[in-house]
């Protein structure tokens, strides 16, 4: 297995191997992942809804069917409970399936072969059968989707014993992440935030939308490279706050906290499961104040466990009590989208609280 | 026997190696067209069984194709259900106003006035002769493509313009996707975005209405591409078991998205005959003839009211333009298809069918076009008086924490009070308008 190649102390720009970057938006990079890792090992195959000819609804395989055949890269019924089932048994063959779920929303049906198939076939068969298995998925709102199109359920999956759950905010940690999620042998969800699928998102939906020009997160070095599972990327070191979020928050908050001018340290977490808890650790204990920021409803949420790790591993260290910022607990509604939305307000009024000493 | 371990990837004398199938449709873009392969039988030959007969005797028709109007535009054969011209005017009149509401508000979101729309061009016959041949209080559960069941009903237009730019008169208070309506009053089931839930779900409300000894039976639609989904078997199992009044719709319009009818099954057999291993009726219908769609939803609906239950019908048509305003047919089949297609336009044929009559001119059609465009175009300007999508006039908003729970806990009344809070912090100046 190939090294590392991405430093813990610039995890975000020291590309490792001195590969020259290239500008992508967020579904080029996981293209060009997929592209590389089907390349690398004929085991892997790729189905689901639209996948093949069509290259998916957000174009995320567009090309790779033609590149590697209809043998490796086809289109699948529209039965989520049977795309994820025939993984599990593609996988117990031998082979590395990388489904992609059209929509977390429509991940439902295929539930009971995901819970309890997938997350515990090596634990049942102690080991003779595995779900190397990397189901990719957009998720999140901010697209005017409807309830159907928006949520954010990784909590639901961070739950379960025996699935990892990847979010990645950047073209660049998304082509790591999902090369070090499809050589993991484990079932591991990948969950994609869609509304930075085409540039980052500060969290002004009345501002003009950016592309990744310019962001360093849009520089993504040539060929094969992984950011190992279970490390979070410090966006920003600072010694006031601790600020842990992941995919589209990660730019909420960058932004809201540059705004504020508040000297934050600001944690892409990147893996929910495996969590990176010591870079956790660290930073609260030198701060001293933390804020938890995800989209995804606030009852249960992942914010939850985070602030519970938190409290249980620094509370000696906190000089103010864990604020947890959120969506809230209703469906991701289509006009008052942006009402839902944890945006800069929510953000900022949590930061004041925290400042406020 | 074997003893120990199996030994694996044994050579098996000259037998060659097993090879995956993937299905491909036939035309992708720039392709020339032929669909010479595709049985069209001619209209009027099949028998009509009696409506109480045994499931067994419908099977051959689940193969075969009902179809009514000719390619002379006479209605022909026992399953013509003989409508006298008023109503046919009626159904001609609903498909066309349904085809004028489609194209006014696909045009209203690329104007940007809402964010997403469905057409069901080509498809009206299904939705409106299916609407008629059902009592008016049969339930209806629907999927995002039976805008015309609503139409047919009478369910007002500025009402689903309402739902469509979520604005501050919504009936569904601006929480659904444009075009997932729900009218309960006029028997329509809330619509999901996840697909071929609502199939078991109509299952269900049959048997309850036996439960209950009513006489109201209900009826659902799916897409071929979603019945590929379990909901629609589990609602195969429930219907066949427990003999429920429900009559089940398969909507073949060859394409799911950018997936083709293959993908769902269709290179195999055909979409009704799925029926046979249920052991439950099923029909297979020209779904661009609105006569043979009415002829075979009333059939099925007075089977299942005589105690007969369930029927499955599939309706062969074309989905003639995109799966939605976010997709591109354009960039994976060939534009010629819809050209091409050779059970043609469901309205041009039913107005051809009219003419025939003599009930029916070319100008009464002009005429009656130019009226449709025009109480479409009212019921868009009276609704964009409440507001489009996006531009402040959307329902107050406590309203997005109602209906999560009959009634409100705790957290969910701070959460709305920090929702206000947020909106006074953004937009110093606004107030919520009392009037919504």
């Amino acid at each position: 297995m190939p090294e590392e190649t991405i430093s813990k102390d610039n995890p975000l720009t020291d590309t490792g191997a001195g590969a020259p970057g290239r500008q992508m938006n967020m579904i080029e990079a996981i293209n060009d992942a997929l592209d590389i890792m089907m390349a690398r090992d004929p085991d892997i195959v790729i189905l689901g809804e639209d996948v093949g000819y069509f290259g998916g609804v957000f174009r995320a395989t567009a090309g790779l069917q033609k590149k590697f055949g209809r043998n490796r890269v086809f289109d699948a019924p529209i039965n989520e409970c049977g795309i994820i089932g025939a993984a599990v048994g593609m996988a117990a063959y031998g082979l590395r399936p990388v489904p992609e779920i059209q929509f977390a929303d429509y991940i439902y049906p295929g539930l009971d072969q995901l819970v309890s198939e997938a997350a515990r076939m090596r634990y049942r068969s102690a080991g003779e059968f595995t779900s190397p298995i990397t189901i990719r998925s957009p998720f999140g709102g901010g697209i005017f989707g409807g309830q159907t199109h928006s949520q954010s359920p990784e909590a639901m999956f961070t739950h379960v014993a025996g699935l990892k759950t990847i979010i990645p905010a950047t073209p660049h940690d998304a082509k790591g992440l999902l090369i070090a999620a499809i050589e993991d042998n484990d079932p591991v969800m990948f969950f994609e935030p869609k509304r930075i699928y085409n540039g980052p998102f500060g969290g002004d939906y009345d501002k003009p939308s950016r592309t990744w020009k310019g962001h360093p997160g849009g520089e993504v070095p040539e060929g094969y490279y992984k950011i190992p599972l279970g490390k979070a990327r410090i966006v920003r070191e600072g010694e006031a706050l601790t600020v842990l979020c992941y995919g589209t928050m990660v730019h909420v908050a960058e932004a809201v906290l540059a705004d504020k001018g508040v000297d934050a340290e600001i944690i892409d977490l990147r893996s929910l499961v495996p969590l990176d808890i010591e870079t956790v650790e660290k930073s609260v204990q030198k701060t001293g104040k933390c804020l938890v920021i995800h989209e995804a409803t606030r009852t249960s949420g992942f914010g939850a466990e985070l602030v519970t790790l938190v409290q249980e591993r620094c509370f000696y260290h906190l000089e103010a009590p864990v604020e947890r910022v959120t969506g809230f607990d209703t469906p991701y509604p289509h006009s008052l989208e942006w009402a839902y939305f944890p945006g800069p307000v929510r953000i900022g009024e949590a930061v004041d609280r925290l400042m406020k000493d | 026997m074997a003893e120990g371990p199996v030994e694996k990837g044994i050579a098996r004398g000259n037998l060659p190696p097993l090879e995956l199938y993937v299905p491909e449709p036939k035309y992708r873009p720039g392709d020339v067209v032929d669909y010479s392969h595709l049985p069209v039988p001619p209209a009027g030959l099949l028998a009509r069984p009696d409506e109480t007969c045994p499931a067994s005797e419908t099977w051959p028709l689940t193969l075969d194709m009902v179809r009514v109007l000719d390619d002379d535009d006479h209605a022909v054969g026992a399953w013509n259900p003989g409508l006298d011209p008023e109503t046919l005017r009626r159904m001609l009149r609903t498909m066309a106003l349904t085809r004028a509401f489609d194209d006014r508000l696909y045009r209203s979101q690329r104007q940007g006035k809402t964010s997403f729309y469905m057409k069901c061009t080509g498809e009206e016959a299904i939705s409106v002769a299916c609407a008629m041949a059902l009592a008016g209080d049969d339930m209806v559960f629907p999927s995002y493509r039976q805008q015309g069941i609503l139409i047919s009903r009478g369910y007002p237009l500025v009402d689903m313009v309402n739902q469509i730019y979520s604005n501050r008169a919504d009936p569904l208070k601006g929480r659904q996707l444009p075009i997932m309506y729900s009218a309960k009053d006029y028997g329509f089931f809330s619509i999901s975005g996840n697909l071929a839930t609502q199939f078991p779900q109509a299952v269900g409300w049959a048997m309850a209405s036996a439960i209950k000894g009513d006489t109201r039976i209900a009826t659902a639609f799916i897409g071929e591409g979603s019945s590929a989904e379990g909901d629609f078997h589990a609602a195969m199992t429930f219907a066949a078991v427990y003999n429920a009044p429900v009559v089940l719709h398969v909507v073949n319009n060859q394409w799911a998205i950018s997936s083709f009818s293959g993908f769902a099954g269709a290179e195999r057999t055909t979409f009704a005959a799925r029926a046979t291993g249920y052991g439950i009726a099923g029909l297979r219908v020209d779904g661009n003839d609105a006569l043979a769609v009415y002829a075979a939803m009333e059939w099925a609906a007075n089977r299942a009211r005589a105690n007969q239950g369930p029927t499955l019908i599939e309706h062969f048509t074309y989905r003639a333009e995109g799966h939605s305003t976010s997709d591109d047919p354009s960039a994976y089949r060939s534009a010629q298809e819809r050209e091409e297609w050779p059970l043609g336009d469901p309205i041009m044929r039913l107005k051809k069918h009219l003419i025939a009559l003599g009930e029916w001119s070319e100008e009464q059609q002009e005429a009656m076009d130019r009226e449709l465009v025009e109480q479409v175009k009212v019921a868009t300007k009276e609704a964009e008086k409440n507001g489009i999508l996006g531009h402040g006039m959307h329902h107050p908003f406590h309203t997005m924490f109602e209906d999560v729970f009959e009634e409100l806990p705790w957290h969910l009344e701070e959460q709305a009070a920090q929702a206000m809070r947020e909106r006074g912090i953004k937009w110093p100046e606004w107030k919520e308008r009392d009037d919504a």
